[in-house]
């Protein structure tokens, strides 16, 4: 059951990875700072204003996706166009990820953070087992967030435009739609679920600025599992790992919960690159 | 030939050097650090071998580190082995580490090789912290060896690592130079065609991280002789894998002597630094200036000194 609620929250945290390393072929690594920033902007308006963090998170989306489109155009400026991305663009993100930890260790400390509303105490009965708000809440917003996510490029002009690029940036251009543009959008869009995973995330647990290590090892996992680019995939990676991590932690500890990642990206690699649901 | 001789005639100089000024007994915080800058030296040039001449990018710098550390904290806890098989060992552990993940992740793209070695270090860290033989969380002291040479032991590692860092930089250069080196500039520039040619690009890739993640276990084995106390957090510092990074960028990914120049550049400034400002700080600097270089000079200072002669 516990497994099942982190699934939820992991969903919402590899949503971001899905679509911009899953559809644009992007390593962005950065993503779990931007989680964790996520969560530390939630922190300040949580405990300045009591403001409900997942409120925080919905409201900073438009902020959140101002800078990832910048750092896309960025991105492209500097490597897509040159055709360096594969070395120099990770180099990128990964120096994007340590200015983004380092920054905030710098202003907030090393010290545990976390986050204070109206449900977070509180528990509910489901089937005779007690569930604590803390987790159900982060887990219905992630499975709205992947619902709403899967409906937007299903449906939408340009969800499809997306999935277009991803396909066939060539043919997208003899359309008239400018690949760039597209893929600033996308990129935005991952950037600005990343905003709302991080509140959810202080929501569930104390968050320091080296909690982005932990996440990045699940993050790609789950992506990979699930099917590069695929959002109902990332869902049903995501509760496989949250369950498998639970029954790990319950068996033999909480620290072995990590190595659980490592080890399903690892396999996955190994056995089926293209994930569960790969196309 | 006549290359080689040269070469080795010039790091026999370097050695020659280092044991010169060992003998000399300067202020010890010279020696204490350059330890530091020329462990540096050996991690950029190691990492180089597969970052620069394949373009495979190992963000997993402390997993390989700290598998040579820990390596030594376990011989030396269980045998009290000297520091040769120390560091033999140490190496010999990283390299197979190397191996495995090479074997299980660089058959795909090389971006799925970046991602392992991300969460690598994470995986190893979390191993560590769990083993309290080898100190656990808490960490574990280490007795250095009495009698070292040159009066103290850290002058002593001092000449260990001059010598190391030749080592690896004749090796670097070596493999630049021979068909090996030119295989992998094959496939770092386009894999498919290197392949179509006739390129064994699996095999050079796998060969290419077991003697990077070798030479980085060499640098880590004798770490625990030098700071005396190994706990986790130290040996996985996350300023190996920036650095690892952020000095064969700074220098230049295409030439041993790249990496060299970034080390001594940069890990001298972060010496001077750590004793001005914060190591926070420190870190942070070290951040925007890689970011900067990778976008404004990809070339690194070498390609900048280029573009200065040919003008």
């Amino acid at each position: 059951m516990a497994g099942l609620l982190l699934g939820g929250f992991y969903a919402a945290v590899s949503l971001g990875v899905s679509l911009i390393f899953g559809l644009l072929d992007i390593a962005n690594i950065a993503q779990p700072a931007f989680v964790i920033l996520g969560a530390y902007a939630a922190y300040v308006f949580n405990s300045a204003v009591g403001l409900d963090p997942i409120l925080v998170g919905l409201l900073l989306t438009p902020v959140f996706y101002g800078v990832g489109a910048l750092v896309y155009r960025v991105y492209y400026g500097s490597f897509e166009r040159r055709g360096e991305e594969s070395l120099r663009g990770l180099v990128f993100f990964f120096g994007i990820l340590f200015i983004m930890e380092v920054s905030l260790s710098m202003t907030f400390g090393v010290d545990y953070r976390l986050v204070q509303a109206s449900y977070t105490g509180r528990s509910i009965e489901l089937a005779g087992v007690g569930v604590a708000f803390r987790y159900l809440v982060p887990c219905v917003v992630g499975v709205a967030m992947t619902v709403a996510l899967y409906l937007f490029l299903g449906r939408t002009f340009y969800g499809r435009a997306i999935m277009a690029v991803s396909q066939d940036q060539a043919a997208l251009r003899l359309m008239g739609a400018d690949p760039v543009q597209i893929k600033t959008i996308a990129f935005g869009i991952g950037i600005a679920a990343a905003s709302l995973a991080g509140a959810l995330l202080i929501s569930i647990a104390p968050v320091v600025p080296s909690t982005d290590r932990d996440y990045i090892g699940r993050m790609f996992a789950i992506t990979v599992l699930g099917g590069m680019g695929s959002i109902g995939g990332t869902l049903v990676a995501a509760v496989i790992l949250g369950i498998t991590e639970s029954l790990m932690s319950t068996f033999f500890g909480p620290s072995w919960s990590l190595a659980v990642s490592f080890g399903i990206l690892l396999l996955a690699l190994a056995i089926r690159p293209a994930g569960l649901f790969g196309r | 030939m006549r290359g080689i001789v040269g070469a080795l005639l010039v790091g026999g100089l370097v050695i020659a050097a280092g044991v010169g000024l060992a003998g000399a007994r300067v202020n010890p915080y010279v020696y204490f650090a350059g330890y530091v800058i020329l462990q540096y030296v050996v991690i950029a040039t190691a990492w180089n071998i597969l970052g620069g001449y394949a373009g495979y990018v190992n963000f997993g710098t402390p997993a390989f580190f700290a598998m040579g550390a820990y390596t030594a904290v376990l011989l030396i806890k269980s045998l009290r082995a000297p520091l040769p098989v120390l560091i033999v060992a140490g190496g010999l552990v990283a390299g197979l580490l190397g191996l495995g993940i090479g074997y299980l992740t660089l058959r795909l793209r090389g971006t799925f090789f970046s991602i392992a070695t991300l969460a690598l270090s994470v995986v190893l860290q979390t191993v560590i912290i769990n083993w309290e033989y080898v100190g656990g969380s808490r960490g574990l002291s280490v007795l250095r060896p009495a009698g070292p040479p040159f009066g103290s032991y850290v002058t002593f590692l001092f000449t260990v690592m001059v010598g190391l860092a030749v080592v690896a930089v004749l090796t670097a250069r070596f493999i630049e130079r021979s068909w090996i080196g030119r295989g992998l500039a094959a496939l770092r520039d386009n894999e498919e065609a290197a392949e179509c040619m006739g390129v064994p690009t699996l095999r050079l890739k796998l060969f290419a991280t077991t003697v990077s993640g070798f030479l980085l276990g060499v640098a880590g084995a004798p770490f625990p002789y030098y700071v005396t106390f190994v706990e986790p957090n130290s040996a996985f510092a996350l300023d190996y894998a920036v650095n690892a990074l952020a000095m064969p960028m700074i220098g230049g990914t295409t030439s041993w002597i790249g990496p060299v120049i970034g080390a001594v550049l940069l890990g001298t400034a972060q010496q001077l630094a750590t004793v001005t400002i914060s190591s926070e700080m420190n870190l942070f600097i070290v951040g925007v200036v890689l970011v900067a270089f990778v976008v404004l000079a990809p070339e690194g200072i070498l390609g900048l000194a280029r573009r200065l002669r040919g003008r």
